[in-house]
């Protein structure tokens, strides 16, 4: 691999990174805090790369490097870095005896794994995958973390509620249910279908990306129409307790739903 | 990359140019070129390939991992080659103590200043060891950094809110690992388990040149190991079944084992993985203090990081070393604190 292909693979990737981060497109893969260190690295990329580009096809230092790559270097067009290289080895990690390849041969400067670089890149621009949807949401099994207090603040105002899907199954978990009840509340999420029949409502919490990724399922109950996975539904009901089809470390609530309907997908998929 | 060569360089250059001349009309942008049009002309079927949920899945945690580890990787090339080309060199000769055995301890708590996770300390590592910093040192360095600086350790307090014993389980349990690994490297580690990856050609150059120059290798050289790292854990964290640890909750021995083997697998970032760790309510505070210890000094994301900087044959030492001292470690901090 070539300085030249080095710097294109740099400035490929950097633009792929600008360009999930310049919609909300970044948002089905990391946290929105991450946005302007997404654009501040995306950036830095795709300056070496020009500054690198521009450079080596400028200065005499790449007509140097140039004329190695493409002629064969005979013993007096050895060009004067390398020759000082061999004298004065540059900042390298402890060698093994005698080792003394030099990177400088412009043709093998970069590893064979580099071209590897590319995968993320075709990954955005050609398959840009969506947001976790219900085929992690059914992989995993709720994990409700115990809260900080033992109190429950009641829910603010409203009627209906909207609250997230974590602090309802938090709630329902941790509390009981007791801060739910008497409640109508309203759930935001996708559909993923339940075994045995009838669906829950989803959603996906990340803490940084999506390989941190943990399911938050709620079992609806009620008059549910039957809905393709991973569409976005409201869901408005009351509390209906654990699910104990489930099985008992399941953790998974339920929700009796009064009224399920389609909604658009929020423009921030995940759960925090 | 290439075994190492006992015939001068001069002489190396030589011998294979009839053959590159005569390749010459095919360099490596050519084949840049022809594979982004060959990609761009089959788009129509590589996005059929995606089809499948659980492709989608993978491709989904793939680009996640990838995408949230380049400012992390940029921070840290950018500081490698800013130590290699800004810093002098007798500064870290006076700044750590000479003996290795008394710089293992002091560059592991320096480790606490470098605010990021684990795919900057390995860029940073090898500037600090082509700077002249002991090997054990600058290992001590790279384990500790991502495990116990400020942005960790608050992560881990918000996380476990009202358990101030994790946090300080934690930064004992990462920084012993990180120290006793160094010693162990001081007493048997041998150099020449080092791949022999020089830096690139910087003679002859401005400092700001130089300064590009290595950052654009480091990058190139950490970039792809890191996509290999993403491929890995991808495809475990989505073939990885999380029913298995369900299993192994009810022994606390194997607990802790299974919970430093998920780390290991999951390459969760250091600053997220606390958040999973206190989801993982079913298993004991030692299992998921292993968890944390564990995950941000090995994982599969970090071993072919490692690998690719460092080389093969130190990372298959380095790897299950680091992996049997975390759990030994987070086993006796966990029993007396947790």
């Amino acid at each position: 691999m070539n300085r030249d292909t080095e710097s294109l693979l740099l400035l490929l990737l950097g633009g792929a990174v600008l360009r999930i981060s310049a919609d909300d497109t970044f948002l089905r893969y990391v946290k929105g805090w991450t946005r302007p260190y997404l654009l501040l690295a995306g950036a830095v990329l795709i300056v070496l790369a020009l500054l690198s580009l521009w450079r080596e096809h400028t200065t005499p230092r790449s007509t140097r490097s140039q004329r190695l790559r493409d002629t064969p270097p005979g013993p007096g067009a050895v060009p004067a870095g390398e020759a000082a290289a061999e004298v004065d080895p540059s900042p390298a990690l402890p060698e093994s005896g005698g080792a003394q390849r030099s990177e400088s041969h412009a043709d093998h400067s970069g590893p064979r794994v580099a071209w590897l670089l590319l995968l993320p890149v075709f990954a955005i621009f050609l398959v840009a995958p969506p947001a976790l949807g219900s085929y992690a949401a059914a992989r995993g099994s709720n994990t409700i973390a115990q809260p900080a207090g033992s109190e429950f603040a009641p829910l603010p105002a409203g009627d209906p509620v909207t609250t997230t899907l974590s602090d309802y199954a938090t709630r329902a978990v941790w509390d009981q249910g007791r801060s739910l009840a008497g409640r109508r509340v309203r759930l935001v999420g996708f559909v993923t279908p339940r075994p045995g029949g009838g669906l829950y409502v989803s959603r996906i919490v990340i803490t940084c990306c999506a390989a941190d990724a943990r399911p938050v399922k709620i079992a609806v109950t009620g008059d549910t129409p039957s809905l393709a996975p991973d569409s976005w539904i409201e869901v408005v009901g009351t509390y209906g307790g654990m699910d104990s089809s489930a099985g008992k470390s399941a953790q998974v609530p339920v929700i009796n739903a009064d009224s399920v309907r389609p909604v658009r997908s929020p423009s921030e998929p995940y759960e925090s | 990359m290439t075994a190492p060569q006992t015939s001068p360089p001069r002489a190396t250059a030589q011998a294979p140019a009839p053959a590159r001349s005569a390749r010459r009309a095919l360099t490596s942008t050519d084949v840049l070129t022809a594979v982004l049009v060959l990609v761009l002309l089959a788009r129509p079927l590589l996005s059929g390939l995606a089809d499948g949920a659980a492709v989608r899945t993978w491709a989904t945690v793939f680009v996640a991992i990838c995408v949230q580890a380049l400012p992390f990787l940029v921070l840290g090339v950018l500081l490698s080659a800013a130590i290699a080309v800004f810093v002098p060199a007798a500064f870290f000769a006076r700044a750590l103590p000479r003996s290795p055995a008394a710089a293992v301890p002091v560059a592991g708590i320096a480790g606490a200043v470098l605010p990021g996770c684990e795919c900057s300390a390995v860029p940073v590592a090898r500037g600090l060891m082509a700077r002249g910093v002991a090997p054990p040192a600058a290992l001590a360095f790279l384990l500790s950094a991502p495990a116990i600086n400020p942005v960790v350790l608050v992560a881990t307090s918000v996380a476990f809110p009202h358990r101030p014993e994790v946090v300080l389980a934690r930064f004992l349990a990462s920084l012993g690992t990180a120290v006793v690994v160094g010693w162990v490297w001081a007493r048997f580690g041998r150099p020449d388990w080092f791949a022999d990856r020089r830096g690139p050609d910087l003679s002859g150059v401005g400092r700001w040149e130089a300064f590009r120059i290595s950052m654009r290798h480091d990058f190139v050289h950490a970039g792809g190991f890191l996509v290999v790292g993403g491929i890995t854990a991808a495809m475990l964290n989505v073939v990885v079944p999380r029913s298995i640890l369900d299993a192994v909750g009810s022994s606390e021995w194997l607990s802790v084992l299974a919970l430093g083997a998920l780390a290991v697998v999951l390459a969760i970032c250091s600053e997220a993985d606390a958040f999973v760790a206190a989801s993982l309510t079913q298993f004991s505070l030692t299992a998921r203090l292993a968890f944390m210890v564990v995950g941000p000094m090995v994982d599969v994301k970090l071993v072919a990081l490692q690998s690719g900087t460092f080389g093969r044959r130190f990372a298959v030492r380095f790897a299950p070393l680091t992996f049997l001292v975390a759990i030994a470690g987070s086993l006796l901090v966990g029993g007396w604190l947790l």
